[in-house]
């Protein structure tokens, strides 16, 4: 098997479905002839042509309503939305019109639509290239809400993310993009050849979508994460020598809630870790979900390890983002009180 | 004191509110016939000139006359005539449905039923509609059972959407029509999406969709043309301009000094402005835009001039902000009148016929009220199953929403 950094196993993962499903579509600005910002979409046009992934106007509303739009006419499109941080242009596409289209017409139009688009800091990109809106989709009955944190899961995701006839809103972390980041940016960055995850199959697998994954099994302590704050994680739990349970959400919406309160209810502690701003963030929802089904096996109220409420900083950057100290800090928090 | 002029903010007017005479004089209406027909395959910057003028068949003494004069059979006259007469039978029992408390909202198409209806004769069945809330005559046009349509409004048993949008917000896939949204222009540029999917296949579908004049100043009317034009999508974008967004004349709307066709010129697609109450010269200016779609040739950008002649909704009362006796001035007349007028005068209808008619649909518009609202209305009878709510959100219902429903008890 071939080592894949995540823009090739993303990569890998729409050439599979371009290759197997005619009825797949690629668009998005620079997606095209170019290959993407990221390139992401790097070789598809010029492998599967023009019309099977295209280059598109700069106007993210139109982008997704092309798609809701080709949706409902048998296609299956996967649209870029070249930074997370410019989704807005088309959230009332996707929150009044993608994610209702078949509640409201009784079952009879749906949209299976996925959205992709990099999201996530700790890259320098200030205050609009580094934003994580997560719970804003989760928010937005309807929409189906899916963060990888490592090569291999990125493809089997985003091929099940195709797949599925909901809309999915499909959160990247460029962060992640080219090697595993543990939130230590004083120390040379490892390449993902070196990470076990980047052995990606060729060829059509599947993650399914929502299933959590247990990136470390422990004891001590439930850790609730997703993205790049997984590897921050890891590296906090190894760290500080703390028997951390270690859980990988993967899909946020609909949430792996069995796996969360099988650990929780061994653990007995729970820290939520998001790089997403803290109030009201997705971290709220698993916090509540946690006290509500797990009272009475916690022994330590839930800790929150997250953004902080500021835009996103650009001179900052290490100050806001939640790096293993903060993560630590929030474990001990949770193993202490 | 430096020797410049102050600055002034303008906020355009109206040009009648209530107690007013209404006076449209400066309105300029040019003669039926008076615009040729360009072949299909024109260029869109030769096509200039149709932005700003006005498509009219239809003349002054019921003549159709004209290059735009589509030269219809009497079959389908008399279907576009009972066409528009049973969608505003339909508006009229609708609207006191609403008023006795059986439903809570409704919207009328009065005055815009030629919108509807002619552009749903002059396209293929299979072509798909993307409309807004007021184009109901479409879907009846296209023979959508009307006991289902109450049924929607009425939100019973046997409403297709299972009760869980206003009245008017009516979906069939089987007849083309999207589920009509609340948000204003979103369905601009799905129709579209809809149309390159078409392209795309191979197909030889086209989209058509309706929006407000004062939609137009949305961002998706933006978002349509744009995509429209650069991938050359075969879809009809219409923009129906009945003069009034809720209280908002059009002048807010951006259309005091410039048409809604011309914002298809900085496009380079042509722009069609339409005499929207004349059933042929809506029908034509369609029949032309499907036609230059179905060639490959792109979209066409269409204006229909017409006037909103009741009530926003039945939210609404619009003699808090114009003349009552607006519609009456109107130089466009009624569309169902003018079609009488055509048909009469070419010896296929009769004022006989009409009050035959009409008297036929009133009692067939009372006989499935009647049937619509023994199945159930919002103040009593059947509903659907309170259960149903949390269905359809996702494909399959999930762990939370399961949970939700129990708690619900239902």
């Amino acid at each position: 098997m071939p080592a894949m950094n995540m823009i090739q196993a993303l990569n890998s993962a729409l050439d599979t479905l371009l290759s197997e499903d005619p009825n797949v579509v690629v668009f998005g600005e620079d997606v095209g002839y170019f290959g993407g910002v990221f390139r992401v979409t790097d070789g598809l046009q010029k492998k599967h042509g023009l019309t099977r992934c295209f280059d598109t106007p700069i106007g993210e509303a139109g982008i997704v309503a092309l798609g809701i739009g080709m949706s409902v006419n048998g296609l299956k499109p996967v649209v870029e939305i070249q930074f997370a941080d410019y989704i807005y242009p088309a959230y009332d596409q996707i929150v009044s019109e993608a994610a209702r289209i078949r509640y409201r017409s009784g079952g009879d139009f749906h949209v299976p639509l996925v959205i992709r688009t990099p999201y996530g800091g700790g890259i320098y990109g200030g205050q609009t290239h580094s934003q994580s809106p997560e719970a804003l989709f989760t928010h937005v009955a309807g929409l189906k809400v899916v963060i990888p944190s490592n090569p291999r899961d990125a493809k089997g995701l985003l091929i099940s993310a195709v797949e599925d006839p909901d809309p999915v809103i499909f959160l990247e972390p460029k962060r992640l993009y080219n090697g595993p980041f543990d939130g230590h940016h004083d120390k040379p960055v490892m390449p993902w050849a070196k990470h076990k995850a980047s052995d990606v199959p060729e060829g059509r697998y599947v993650v399914p979508l929502g299933e959590a994954a247990i990136v470390r099994p422990g004891a001590a302590v439930t850790v609730l994460t997703y993205g790049t704050m997984v590897h921050v994680a890891m590296a906090a739990a190894e760290e500080a020598g703390i028997d951390a349970e270690i859980i990988d959400l993967r899909t946020l919406m609909p949430l792996d809630i069995k796996t969360i309160l099988r650990s929780v209810e061994k653990t007995g502690r729970c820290v939520v870790a998001h790089e997403a701003t803290m109030t009201s963030g997705f971290g709220a929802e698993l916090c509540a979900l946690v006290q509500q089904h797990c009272f009475y096996h916690l022994e330590a109220p839930v800790q929150r390890v997250a953004g902080w409420d500021t835009p996103y900083p650009h001179a900052f950057e290490w100050e806001y983002f939640p790096g293993p100290e903060r993560v630590i800090q929030g474990l001990k928090r949770a193993l202490e009180s | 004191m430096r020797n410049r002029g102050r600055l002034s903010l303008r906020i355009p007017q109206p040009p009648h509110r209530p107690g007013d005479t209404p006076d449209f004089s400066n309105i300029i209406v040019p003669p039926a016939g008076a615009m040729d027909r360009p072949p299909v395959d024109a260029k869109a910057r030769d096509m200039i000139g149709y932005a700003y003028g006005l498509i009219r068949v239809l003349d002054e003494n019921g003549q159709a006359v004209g290059q735009w004069n589509p030269r219809l059979g009497a079959d389908v006259l008399k279907k576009g005539l009972r066409d528009m007469m049973l969608t505003r039978a339909y508006d009229d029992r609708m609207y006191r449905v609403q008023r006795q408390g059986k439903i809570s909202f409704y919207v009328k198409s009065t005055g815009e039923e030629a919108v509807s209806v002619a552009s749903a004769h002059a396209l293929e069945r299979d072509d798909m509609c993307f409309p807004a809330y007021r184009q109901q005559g479409f879907l009846i046009a296209r023979g959508y059972p009307l006991l289902d349509m109450m049924c929607q409004c009425f939100s019973n048993a046997r409403d297709p959407i299972k009760g869980r949008q206003l009245p008017v917000m009516y979906s069939s896939r089987e007849y083309g029509f999207f589920t009509v949204s609340g948000n204003l222009g979103t369905q601009f540029p799905q129709a579209v999406g809809w149309a390159l999917a078409s392209a795309y296949k191979n197909d030889d579908k086209i989209a058509v969709s309706f929006i407000g004049e004062g939609t137009s100043a949305e961002g998706d009317f933006h978002h349509a043309l744009n995509f429209a034009s650069v991938y050359r999508a075969p879809v009809v974008l219409n923009v129906v301009n009945n003069q009034w967004a809720i209280s908002s004349f059009s002048g807010i709307a951006g259309g005091e000094e410039a048409t809604f066709a011309s914002r298809a010129i900085g496009y380079s697609l042509p722009g069609l402005r339409v005499d929207g109450n004349d059933y042929l010269a809506v029908y034509a200016a369609m029949q032309w835009a499907a036609e230059r779609a179905r060639a490959n040739l792109g979209a066409t950008l269409i204006e229909h001039y017409t006037y909103r002649a009741e009530a926003h909704s039945t939210s609404d009362d619009p003699s808090r902000y114009r003349p009552t006796d607006e519609w009456s001035a109107w130089p466009l007349g009624d569309p169902v009148a003018r079609l009488k007028q055509h048909m009469i005068a070419i010896g296929i209808w009769s004022e006989e016929q009409h009050l035959a008619l009409a008297e036929e649909i009133a009692a067939e518009v009372r006989e499935i009220q009647r049937e619509a609202e023994s199945i159930g209305t919002l103040a009593g009878g059947s509903r659907p199953q309170a259960s149903t709510m949390f269905e359809d959100v996702f494909a399959e219902v999930p762990w939370h929403l399961e949970a939700q429903k129990k708690e619900a008890g239902v």
